[in-house]
């Protein structure tokens, strides 16, 4: 090439209008796919809607049976105060026996008992006078309700204390912490911590999953041997995979945030520039996996598969958007730390909830871009342009 | 242009590919010349090397030893420069069948820099040339056969190549696209570019300049294909006899050790016979009166000749026939459509579709790509309701009494419908199950199958990883497994090579000698040959009926002294359109 200047001028324009024709193709495919609108479209939308209102980690309206064997006017009150709940829905009985079978069959998932000799006992200061039975198959349900069903205890035992000052209340502990129950999970706090997480698993998916299947389906359609026979390059057929999706996924988390914001009155307290800009460096670590798991198989299913396996359930279990990172075994612990939404999943909530906290955003960030180069380099050098 | 010094494009020299350190070469040793302005031909049978050669060629693998110049390139250090002056046509066509004609066209004009009023230009010019014209607009998914195979060469046609590789762009396409194909691939080589072209159609051979004939990787013949066919020059002999069938004239040709090949050409038999050999005697054939009389050699010939002669085995399949049902009485019918017609909204598939097969027939189903062939023999095999008229098979009402019916029918389907990820065991058991083979003789049929078809060596393979031949056989076998009196083939013998071929058409001779009756589809004419009659199927309606030689009859005159039966086809198709018809 001895004329380089105009030869290096051209091909680098020819460079753009092969990428712009293969981006061009990628978009037209994506428009005309119907997965690609729901993995996209519809997909974030049931997610938030799960997250904001079908997962919950709070209980309300849960029922219990009340066992009342002798029925005198503490009981009476006590009832009430059940009653008045809004966490529990009671039924009264004389004996167990039927409520034990409820709580077997389901039906109930707590039974509390007030013994015949509740009255003496409480006027004797003992310090178990009730019972509560719970279903430990169900252990998440059943520490919520022993958890509530001491906070309706506590706060009763506090409202007899200063309405009947005569009653022999000297020996019950007064209710100091009762507060810091009902403030542990408020109605409203799982869903403003789960929405910001689960914009992390929409955008795996995004990233992952539909570029999985992506090239193998170039390959499977036998359009991968044509379009090599060309001249285009390996980063050229990379960009152009790359470019589409990285909009799809941006336009993804836009949707997904706004929704969350002016749907389920989740706070953004953080500023869309740095949304924006951890977002794309998460997509840029996503995208390239996605691309080389669908390299690397050739088969639509095998790579659908790997990507499940490889970045969506790693993102909804080590992320840290359910199951909280510092309570897990050391080893999974370090697991996590291989996992691009590992350090995506605190950047979204810090900013959702408390705000651009730069101790937080830049190592975060910082690590992202690390994965992201990293599986870029890992997929120029296993994607070929040739059939070995 | 005028390089006439030397305008090869293509050299090889002892070029050899393997796939794994022990495997059996995929090329081994080859040399190859392809020059300008030719069409060089690469034939052979279905795993002989013609992909992995192609491949080659088009620099999408590396050949492990030898050299290879392709264009001038070398394809392992210019790769790129060698893909801006091929072009590459694979297999299945590369495009993008979500995209429409227009958007496969423009994203590959836009790969090799085609662009401004050069691209208006030339997609005006390929758009007239492939008459895709009216369909611009239209998904590649939704375009027939032959149209795909058009808009796959117009892909690759966007940039003008020096040389033009084009992976077996005829599987699959009717008579009809496949002579414009060859029309089109003229006139690329008028302007000077080298064609290759892969083949298992023998009969395309006969069109290329030059050919290069491989088996196992290694080439059988290299050079024009006039002067392999010269090899058996008076070789070659047509056995016709008025009263004896000619299926029965084969078998007893097959048995003798003079002869190499057989093959049914309408009511005649074409044998050839090995070198230094006489052919036999009318008596020793058939009776007094058949005839034997000296034929024109074609390359088909040679090609059978070359490989060794075709297998000659003799089926077994007919011998556990039950015997009662001889073939001959000719009187019963056993299959019948009345008045077939489908309409899918406002469009009539198929039109009062009406024919009848005898017992111990094979009746051809032929037509272009969406004349409504596969609709009718879809609505025969009762997988489609019609929307007016009846059929039956076996004397049972498809549509009333289909279980009857269906039960009565073996049917194989164009892609084999075999579970690739079971064993051949696995499959012909499964296969006994669901057609109600009862138990206590499933065992037995099933051995009988696996003797029959020599399955026994892959019993334990899983039957995607087959050959293309005992796939075939395979599913042949688990069609007639619960020993139906009437079969149906759907293009059984698409994409395979020659050999394979006759060794599947003597399984169906063997069964049909015992009385089974046959339907059959297909794109091929020397298939069509084995029919007793063919329909021919054309916008919905049966426009011809009658056997290989009165189809051919009908078209004689003119130019067309000796017309084949893609001629006939043609020209009865073109009657019909009502436009001229020049047969090339």
């Amino acid at each position: 090439m001895r004329d380089s200047g105009l030869k290096s001028a051209a091909p680098s324009f020819g460079s753009l209008r092969r990428v712009m024709g293969l981006v061009r193709k990628e978009s037209l495919q994506i428009a005309r796919d119907p997965s690609s609108y729901l993995i996209a479209g519809l997909l974030p939308l049931v997610l938030l809607f799960l997250f904001g209102y079908g997962v919950s980690l709070d209980l309300r309206r849960v029922e219990v049976g009340l066992v009342v064997e002798q029925a005198t006017p503490e009981t009476e009150s006590l009832v009430a105060a059940f009653r008045n709940s809004p966490y529990f829905r009671v039924h009264l009985a004389r004996h167990r026996q039927p409520f034990e079978d409820d709580l077997v069959a389901g039906r109930l998932k707590g039974v509390v008992v007030l013994a015949s000799d509740f009255g003496d006992r409480l006027g004797a200061g003992e310090t178990a006078p009730v019972q509560v039975i719970v279903d430990g198959s169900e252990p998440n349900t059943a520490g919520l309700v022993t958890f509530y069903v001491q906070g309706v205890w506590g706060t009763w035992v506090g409202e007899e204390a200063l309405s009947r000052t005569g009653l022999a209340v000297r020996n019950v502990t007064p209710p100091i912490s009762v507060e810091q129950r009902y403030w542990f999970n408020p109605e409203l706090r799982s869903h403003n911590f789960l929405i910001p997480g689960s914009i992390a698993i929409i955008m795996s998916l995004i990233g992952t999953l539909l570029t999985a299947l992506v090239v193998a389906r170039e390959w499977e359609r036998g359009t991968m041997e044509a379009l090599m026979a060309t001249p285009i390059t390996r980063l050229e057929f990379l960009l152009g995979k790359l470019l589409p999706y990285f909009v799809m996924g941006m336009a993804a988390m836009g949707l997904a945030a706004t929704a969350a914001v002016l749907l389920f009155d989740v706070p953004f307290r953080g500023s869309v520039l740095a949304l924006v800009v951890v977002s794309a460096a998460f997509l840029l670590a996503m995208l390239p996996l996605g691309l080389l798991i669908s390299t690397l198989t050739r088969n639509q299913f095998a790579a659908s598969q790997a990507a499940l396996i490889s970045a969506f359930l790693p993102a909804f279990e080590l992320s840290g958007f359910i199951f909280e990172i510092d309570s897990m075994p050391w080893v999974i612990r370090t697991i996590t730390h291989v996992l691009p939404a590992r350090y995506f999943v605190p950047c979204l909530q810090t900013l959702f909830l408390a705000g651009d906290v730069p101790q937080v955003l830049v190592p975060n960030t910082l690590a992202l871009l690390a994965f992201a180069t990293l599986l870029f380099g890992l997929l120029v050098r296993s994607t070929r342009l040739r059939l070995e | 242009m005028s390089e006439t010094s030397e305008s090869s494009l293509v050299e090889a020299t002892s070029i050899s590919k393997r796939f794994g350190r022990d495997a059996r070469p995929a090329v081994d040793r080859l040399d190859l010349r392809v020059r300008a302005g030719e069409v060089t031909g690469l034939v052979g049978p279905d795993g002989a090397g013609k992909t992995t050669l192609m491949r080659l060629l088009a620099g999408l693998l590396l050949a492990d030893e030898g050299t290879l110049s392709v264009c001038g390139c070398d394809p392992q250090d210019q790769a790129s420069e060698l893909r801006g002056t091929i072009s590459y046509m694979p297999q299945r066509f590369g495009l993008y069948e979500d995209l429409t004609v227009q958007e496969n066209l423009d994203l590959y004009a836009e790969l090799r820099g085609v662009t401004g009023k050069k691209r208006e230009e030339t997609f005006d010019r390929l758009l007239e040339f492939t008459a895709l014209a009216p369909f611009t607009r239209r998904l590649a998914g939704k375009l027939s056969g032959g149209m795909k195979q058009k808009l796959g060469l117009a892909c690759a046609l966007v940039h003008r190549p020096r040389l033009m590789l084009l992976d077996e762009p005829s599987v699959g396409v009717d008579p009809i696209s496949r002579r414009e194909l060859w029309r089109m691939v003229y006139d690329l080589v008028d302007e000077g570019i080298g064609v290759v072209w892969s083949t298992a159609y023998l009969d395309e051979a006969e069109r290329c300049a030059s050919v290069l004939l491989l088996n196992e990787g290694q080439a059988l013949y290299h050079g024009p294909p006039k002067e392999l066919t010269a090899r058996v020059a008076g070789r070659s002999f047509l056995a016709y006899d008025p009263n004896e069938p000619r299926r029965k004239i084969l078998t007893e040709a097959l048995r003798r050790p003079e002869i190499v090949d057989g093959v049914i050409q309408g009511s005649s038999v074409r044998l050839v016979v090995k070198e230094g050999e006489e052919p036999p005697q009318a008596r020793e054939l058939g009776t007094a009166d058949t005839q034997i009389k000296p034929t024109p050699p074609r390359f088909e010939d040679a090609f059978v000749d070359l490989l060794g002669g075709a297998h000659k085995v003799e089926s077994p399949l007919g011998e556990h026939r039950r015997e009662t049902e001889t073939s001959g009485d000719g009187g019963q019918i056993l299959v019948e459509a009345h008045q077939l017609t489908k309409r899918f909204g406002d469009f009539t598939a198929a039109d009062a579709i009406t024919f009848e097969i005898h017992r111990g027939e094979i009746f051809g189903l032929l037509g272009p790509n969406g004349a409504g062939k596969s609709t009718t023999f879809k609505m025969m095999c009762g997988l489609l309701a019609p929307t007016a008229g009846s059929a039956k098979v076996a004397g049972c009402d498809l549509y009333r009494a289909g279980g009857a019916a269906r039960s009565r029918l073996g049917y194989m389907a164009q892609k084999f419908s075999l579970y690739g990820d079971l064993s051949v065991w696995q499959n012909l058991r499964f296969f006994a199950g669901i057609y109600g083979v009862p138990r206590r003789r499933r065992r037995e049929t099933i051995d009988r199958m696996i003797e029959t078809f020599s399955l026994d060596e892959y019993l334990d393979s899983n039957s995607g990883e087959l050959p293309l031949g005992f796939k075939q056989r395979l599913a042949l076998a688990c069609a007639v497994m619960h020993d139906p009196p009437v079969l149906f083939l759907d293009e059984p013998t698409s994409g395979v090579d020659p050999l394979t071929r006759r060794d599947f058409w003597s399984h169906i001779n063997a069964m049909v000698e015992r009385g089974v009756t046959v339907m059959v589809t297909t794109h091929f004419m020397d298939e069509a040959e084995y029919c007793d009659r063919i329909g021919l199927i054309y916008q919905g309606h049966v426009i011809a009926e009658g056997s290989p030689d009165e189809l051919k009859d009908r078209v004689r005159g003119g130019e067309r002294t000796e017309p084949t039966l893609e001629e006939a086809f043609i020209a009865l198709v073109e009657e019909y359109d009502g436009g001229p018809t020049d047969a090339r």
